[in-house]
């Protein structure tokens, strides 16, 4: 087990990304860049799977464990994987090539450009899942910043340079005072590697203030109401793939972040904190169900409906209840999958009428039924229904936070509801009903690849809708032994 | 007998200069020749400079006037290859304005030397001395392109306010010389009585002095002005050079003498250092002239630079030694693409003319991508580092308040480097700018770029060589 597995999967998009920087950007080679950026992409998915294949799921300590000096006697650049964090790398590298493919017509110019970004991107937001040491995952947290900064801000629509200008203030304003916890952190116990945290436990006096640094951090970028407000701008003047990986994995980031360091390092604070987060997250759930029943663009409305379902996964976070975070997890894994979907379906529309307001569309069942139908599914799917992935997460937290908080657990189904309801709508105002736009008759149904990135994201979400074992069993063992050390450290401080 | 060989780099600059001057004058016509000469004196001084490390031993020279030890001659060899940057890509600029005469790179030597003695000083005159050498050569750059309103105007500005702030110098050396009886820095470490006001009262208008070399806030009015009325390639090298060697005089006068003083000056540093921070970063987002912008940003660099000296830590001065050096090779960069924004022999240098050049230069604003990046601390950039190291060096000292606050205005610092990012990037594209820069021009900014890239990979070796220097 020499061969550094988790440092190939970091490191190969950005080699990928050189490749393309040397290729030189004319419209006759466009092909030729997206083959070698999906090539890249592609190794890296198969790699991924040989580490899902490879990964032992019996254990909770973490395995692949690279650990080679850095800064001498400062940082060491340590990674590994757990249950935790190997199927966000999954997510990562499964949604990244379906970006790279979706990439039809929607990106005239500055192609290889593009697929840089999004190459670079996707090897930090790897790094941000693998890594053990808080100054290393401080690094690729950050750093993701760049591109994304740059995708929204020369691809994306008319308001780019305000969204994408937001965008980077709002979560590098939450981020530097998770710098000044995290270096703090050194000074108070000399070390920043997570796995001698875990053991050495930082004294409770000094928790509160961490856990509220980390957390101003994890709540700008989950997001969390009232900090949100970013999203929704980002989303729509982002270009597709640009939304995919936002909604898909950039969110995800501090979901992990929550279960990684809210939990495992601050025991003790987040047991007080509890309370504020369960506020804060039943909020975003009823509050921006409500925003998103409201919205007339429709990338907006998906917007709008991740901020509820992160809502979702925060509780579940903090029940610290097995089903609790299972689910949590399991909903990010899904909401991943499903918004990457929705946002996907509507780029498919958006290139056709270069019009994302709901009003522009409806009646469109018959002209164009492969993409009704998969919508249907998708729609169902961000709904929650049995027999989707959203079902499982959402039904585990809410049985979560049923054994915690009665009284919450009410309010958030109510809000399973409203997700419903304007789920439902939104699909109720595009496809069905009666055919106004007489523009829409031209409407073409979905070619090859755009057929294939939506059944590739339809299937998981269907398969792991019926049958989640595998899922569960990756995550359980780690899961259920977060929870006892949690348990013990609370006990012990 | 005194050991002359280790103040030997010292002399051989000193005469160098004496000999170009004669050559200047002549030899008709001689500017490119003399440029060319003075380049390779200076790599002789470096080369000679770089010798005295391998086998070196604290000494002092002259009754303990003059200090050499690896922390001197550290920032002497920073000097020394800034200022041989400098020349090196400003030729094809001061040819275009036609101010390509001898003065300049004797000019520039002269300062250089003025900055060696300033590094090397250990005494209070001696200091001084250096000080007025750098200054005066100074005063006459920035009036350099004398046809130009805007030059000469920046010159008097300069002179007129440096002079002011060397007044308050001098007497703050005559309140100390008179409270102790020495102007010897380790002299004056053994008579310090820490009762004394007077004394506070003599660091106090050194600081002021030194802040305002340094252009820190409230001590900056002048920046902005002169860098903005002086020649780029001046700016360049306004903006670097004197930094280093005012930063070592900062951390060399604070630390020898008046240590055990701490109590007395931390505040005022700190309060000079957030002021910086703050006030560097809010000043900046209106700013519609590159040099402006560049004045204000490094008001801002300079607070966190202080911030380290602030900390009363060897690991703290290391912290800002490294900061400074990554701040001069952003800066390096950063002035390199400034003086490749030419066309039909005119140099453009507001912020408009940047407007989507990458469409048209798309390597040159890839690395304005990366060093501005980098000048906002975005990891995994040297930038980043370089705060990085400050921020832990002052957490260390549970300065939390400096800390948050030096944070918080990364953050609207960041702002003014993404309008430009978002200029250069996100905007319509303008005229194509000339391409047929000269060498030294695209190696200096590719290199700059590189190690602002590449830092993350070997950070630790900057730190072995930084973490030499101890002063406490």
């Amino acid at each position: 087990m020499n061969f550094p597995i988790l440092s190939s999967l970091i490191l190969l998009p950005s080699i990928g990304a050189l490749f393309l920087f040397f290729t030189k950007s004319k419209k006759e080679n466009n092909s030729t860049i997206k083959y070698v950026a999906l090539f890249t992409s592609l190794v890296n998915f198969f790699l991924s799977i040989y580490l899902w294949i490879l990964f032992d799921e019996t254990t909770s300590s973490f395995q692949f464990v690279e650990d080679r000096i850095w800064i001498e006697g400062l940082i060491n650049y340590k990674i590994g994987v757990d249950g935790i964090s190997i199927l966000f790398i999954l997510l990562a590298t499964f949604i990244t090539p379906l970006c790279i493919i979706s990439i039809n017509n929607s990106i005239k110019n500055r192609l290889a450009e593009f697929l840089i970004a999004v190459l670079i991107m996707e090897s930090f937001m790897i790094g941000v899942f693998c890594s053990l040491d808080l100054l290393v995952f401080y690094l690729f947290f950050e750093a993701g910043l760049i591109p994304m900064f740059l995708i929204i801000g020369i691809w994306g629509g008319e308001r780019r340079v305000y969204s994408a200008f937001k965008f980077f203030l709002y979560t590098l304003l939450g981020s530097v005072l998770m710098l000044i916890a995290i270096i703090s952190i050194y000074w108070i116990t000399g070390t920043t590697d997570i796995t001698s945290l875990y053991e050495l436990r930082i004294d409770s006096k000094y928790q509160n203030l961490l856990w509220l640094a980390f957390f101003s951090s994890f709540a700008v970028k989950t997001p969390m109401w009232p900090v949100h407000t970013w999203l929704p701008d980002a989303h729509v003047e982002a270009p597709t793939a640009g939304s995919v990986l936002l909604a898909a994995i950039l969110l995800k980031m501090a979901g992990y972040g929550f279960i990684r360091f809210s939990l495992g390092l601050f025991p003790v604070a987040s047991e007080i904190f509890t309370p504020l987060v369960y506020t804060l997250s039943v909020i975003a759930i009823i509050f921006t169900s409500l925003i998103a029943l409201m919205q007339e663009d429709m990338k907006k409305l998906i917007a709008y409906s991740s901020v509820a379902h992160m809502g979702f996964v925060t509780l579940g976070i903090f029940t610290i209840q097995q089903q609790g975070l299972e689910g949590s997890i399991i909903q990010m894994i899904s909401h991943g999958l499903v918004s990457a979907a929705l946002f996907l379906s509507v780029g498919v529309v958006y290139d056709r009428m270069h019009s994302r307001l709901i009003n522009t569309y409806g009646g469109i069942v018959s002209i164009v039924p492969k993409y009704s139908v998969l919508l249907m599914i998708f729609v169902l799917a961000s709904l929650g229904l049995p027999g989707t992935s959203g079902f499982v997460g959402e039904f585990l937290i809410l049985m979560g936070a049923f054994k915690d908080n009665f009284l919450i657990a009410v309010i958030a189904s109510v809000g399973v509801i409203l997700g419903a309801a304007y789920i439902l709508w939104l699909y109720k105002r595009v496809v069905f009903g009666k055919l106004i736009n007489s523009d829409l008759k031209e409407m073409t149904d979905l070619n090859k690849s755009e057929l294939f990135i939506l059944s590739c994201l339809a299937i998981p979400i269907l398969f792991f809708g019926f049958y989640p074992d595998p899922l569960i069993n990756t995550i359980e063992v780690s899961i259920s032994d977060l929870i006892k050390m949690y348990n013990i450290n609370l006990i012990k401080n | 007998m005194i050991n002359l060989e280790l103040v030997f780099p010292e002399i051989f600059l000193a005469l160098s200069i004496m000999f170009l001057l004669i050559l200047g004058v002549f030899k008709k016509n001689s500017s490119k020749l003399v440029i060319n000469i003075s380049l390779i004196f200076l790599l002789i001084t470096t080369i000679l400079t770089f010798n005295e490390i391998s086998n070196l031993k604290k000494t002092t020279l002259f009754n303990g006037s003059i200090i050499i030890d690896y922390f001197s001659l550290l920032m002497k060899i920073v000097t020394l290859l800034a200022s041989f940057f400098v020349l090196v890509i400003s030729s094809s600029y001061l040819k275009t304005f036609k101010i390509s005469k001898i003065e300049y790179p004797i000019l520039i030597l002269s300062s250089v030397l003025g900055m060696m003695i300033m590094i090397s000083s250990n005494d209070l005159i001696v200091f001084y001395m250096g000080l007025e050498l750098q200054s005066l050569a100074l005063y006459v750059l920035a009036t350099f392109n004398r046809d130009q309103l805007k030059s000469s105007e920046a010159g008097l500005k300069y002179f007129v306010l440096s002079a002011l702030s060397s007044g308050l110098l001098l007497y703050g050396c005559s309140l100390i010389y008179g409270f102790t009886g020495t102007t010897n820095f380790n002299l004056i470490a053994n008579q310090l009585d820490t009762s004394q006001y007077g004394l506070t009262f003599g660091i106090v208008f050194i600081l002021v002095g030194l802040a305002f070399k340094i252009s820190a806030v409230p001590f900056h009015m002048w920046a902005p002005d002169v860098y903005e009325g002086s020649p780029t390639s001046v700016t360049l090298f306004f903006t670097m050079v004197p930094k280093v060697a005012a930063l070592t005089v900062f951390i060399r006068f604070l630390y020898v003498p008046f240590l055990n003083l701490i109590d007395q000056w931390q505040m005022i540093l700190i309060f000079l250092s957030i002021a910086s921070m703050l006030f560097g970063a809010i000043a900046a987002i209106g700013q519609t002239n590159l040099k402006r912008l560049i004045a204000y940003s490094s008001i801002g660099h300079v607070g966190y630079a202080l911030a380290g000296v602030a900390t009363g830590s060897n690991d703290g001065i290391q912290s800002s030694i490294i900061y400074i050096i990554i701040y001069i090779l952003m800066n390096l960069g950063l002035f390199s693409c400034l003086l490749m924004m030419k066309r039909n022999n005119e140099y453009y240098e507001d912020i408009i003319d940047l407007s989507g050049i990458s469409k048209n230069h798309p390597l040159m604003s890839l690395s304005l991508l990366v060093i501005l990046f980098s000048l906002a601390g975005i990891p995994p950039l040297a930038g980043f580092f370089a705060k990085f190291y400050i921020f832990k060096s002052v957490l260390e000292q549970s300065m939390y308040f400096l800390a948050i606050v030096g944070l918080l205005s990364t953050v609207i610092a960041a702002f003014y480097y993404l309008r430009l990012i978002k200029i250069i990037y996100f905007d319509k594209e303008k005229e194509k700018f000339d391409t047929d820069h000269s060498l030294w021009l695209k190696f200096s900014l590719t290199t700059s770029t590189l190690l602002i890239l590449i830092y993350f990979i070997f950070p630790s070796q900057l730190i072995e060589i930084i973490s030499k220097i101890t002063i406490i």
